[in-house]
């Protein structure tokens, strides 16, 4: 595989976007996710008013994968009810899985997050890719009570 | 430069009969392996000397009258005779084997530690301290109310001298520290650290995982009370350490791990234990792993440690001059005094994930995070790094392919420097 595919320029530009990365002062909720190993390290914070994300933004070190992906995250659940974003989150880890495969689907529901796809065949930067998304993951359980996705 | 590229063509050794012995180098690639701080590979003579082990000496060593038994048992006692020489040992009784170097680190800090030291002392350790030395000297902290201190850094990236003088005293109980920084590469002139501790009648703790590779170790020259080191990077097995200890320091400490073989007589509600040094290899022990180090340690004595000593400062030299001149790096490595062949280095705007991933499609394995140093990243002002290591299976070629490697990264991250 070229490396092009991987570090794409979807993914250079959104690892280098400040469009979503700042704080949130009127945040309903902000949880930090950290990978250990490698010191990945974000806040993640959404507004929610009733069912639906209003904003979302970020703040956060690390490597390109992790900021991109963050990053797409943001544009994408912002304007989304929680449903749809848990909907999301399955989609994008199933696809890193290599559970979900077919391109129509994972473009009509991830838009430019389908520039992950080719991690699902580098198993050492697959944490990378899904830190922003088990945070999200993490902050609509502690909402909803709904099980985090495996 | 000159001496450099004279000793690199030349290191006084057959680097090409040293390199037919490592199996990695035939894999289709090929794998420029630049990652021997982690772990090092290993030759076919090790891994012979482990099969032949469990092929045709494999019994349960210290038990049994059979023949398989006696031949683990003198597998074991040769093994321990081969490190107590490679250390410079007065007595096979003070090598204990364990799993590796972090292991050997807990058992000072549990068994002498938690036993010895109380609120109103100090532990003093260093800046650049893996997190093996460091964890347990916390714990210990923690546990026994002692002060936790720091021997802080100079701007060179070496240990700050005048600071330990500054620190220690007669509340100091210990100094724990790092003969070779597996980040920076320092060498601290450990007999120096010793000294002054010895003035201040505290014991020594030598972290030697970094040395023992590279340079040749002799504890009694040293003089330091303890010393660990794993196998696992100097070409022996995964799984394999060791602890050095004074015989009598050992004798008074109670043992760490309790069970089988560690055992005289055992009552009811009592136990004497065994003499050393099996009063601290409780369990069934790793006998395969003592023979790969055994031989590993032959290898590196049939070269020879000088020599290659010698020749790896001459590949992290050359590497260095190398980097420094890449305006897009920035290197974490002193400029003077001794180093071993580790170099830490960041490519500017790019995350080391990215850069070991790039790296890692050209075929260089390097290692980037925060190499168990969180406490010496957070002092360098950074999250992470990247780290070439060296070993004397390594050639000028290989780092050039590192180097121009290193090109591509600029132009996949986009880097305009």
């Amino acid at each position: 595989m070229d490396l092009r595919q991987i570090y794409s320029q979807i993914i250079m530009d959104n690892s280098r976007s400040n469009k979503y990365r700042h704080e949130m002062p009127d945040a309903t909720a902000t949880e930090r996710g950290y990978n250990p190993s490698c010191g990945d390290d974000i806040h993640l914070s959404v507004k929610i008013e009733d069912d639906l994300i209003v904003d979302a933004t970020f703040i956060g070190t690390g490597c390109a994968i992790s900021q991109a992906s963050t990053s797409l995250l943001c544009g994408l659940i912002k304007g989304k009810t929680i449903k749809q974003a848990k909907h999301l989150i399955e989609t994008f880890l199933g696809m890193i899985k290599g559970e979900i495969t077919d391109d129509e689907i994972l473009e009509e529901e991830l838009e430019d997050a389908i520039a992950f796809k080719n991690i699902s065949t580098m198993p050492q930067r697959v944490r990378c890719a899904v830190l922003a998304w088990r945070t999200l993951d993490l902050i609509i359980a502690k909402q909803t009570g709904t099980p985090m996705t495996e | 430069m000159k001496a450099i590229l004279k000793m690199l063509a030349n290191p006084g050794f057959d680097l090409e009969r040293v390199r037919s012995d490592f199996a990695y180098l035939e894999l289709d690639g090929p794998i420029i392996y630049l990652d021997n701080a982690a772990t090092t590979q290993r030759p076919n003579q090790v891994i012979e000397r482990m099969d032949n082990f469990y092929r045709f000496e494999n019994g349960n060593p210290l038990r049994g009258a059979h023949r398989l038994g006696t031949a683990a048992t003198e597998a074991m006692v040769k093994s321990r005779s081969k490190v107590a020489q490679f250390i410079g040992s007065k007595s096979e009784k003070e090598i204990i084997f364990t799993r590796n170097a972090s292991e050997a680190l807990n058992i000072v800090a549990y068994a002498w530690g938690l036993n010895n030291l109380k609120s109103g002392d100090q532990i003093l350790i260093t800046r650049m301290e893996h997190h093996s030395n460091f964890v347990n000297w916390q714990f210990v902290a923690q546990k026994t109310g002692a002060e936790l201190a720091f021997i802080e850094l100079t701007d060179d990236y070496q240990l700050d001298m005048q600071d330990y003088r500054n620190k220690i005293s007669e509340r100091t109980k210990i100094v724990a520290f790092s003969a070779a920084s597996n980040v920076l590469g320092t060498i601290p002139d450990a007999a120096a650290i010793i000294r002054i501790a010895k003035e201040h009648n505290a014991l020594t703790v030598v972290d030697a995982a970094q040395l023992a590779p590279h340079v040749q170790v002799n504890v009694q020259k040293m003089d330091c009370d303890f010393l660990a080191f794993s196998g696992h990077k100097m070409l022996g097995p995964l799984g394999i350490g060791v602890l050095y200890g004074k015989s009598e320091i050992l004798q008074a400490m109670p043992p760490f791990l309790y069970g089988g073989e560690m055992i005289e007589y055992v009552e009811d509600h009592t136990s004497t234990f065994a003499q050393l040094p099996y009063k601290f290899e409780a369990g069934t022990q790793d006998v395969g792993g003592m023979v790969g180090l055994a031989a590993a340690i032959e290898y590196l004595e049939d070269i020879g440690l000088e020599k290659i000593a010698a020749y790896e400062t001459a590949l992290a030299d050359y590497c260095v001059a190398k980097l420094e001149e890449l305006p897009y790096i920035e290197i974490y490595h002193p400029k003077q005094g001794a180093k071993g062949p580790a170099i830490a280095f960041n490519v500017k705007n790019a995350h080391p994930h990215d850069v070991a991933t790039i790296l890692d499609y050209h075929g260089v394995a390097i290692r980037a995070g925060h190499h168990c140093t969180q406490p010496l990243h957070r002092y360098l002002g950074q999250n992470s790094t990247n780290r070439a290591s060296f070993a004397f299976y390594n050639t000028k070629k290989e780092i050039d392919l590192f180097i121009e490697a290193l090109e591509d990264v600029k132009n996949v991250m986009q880097i305009d420097i």
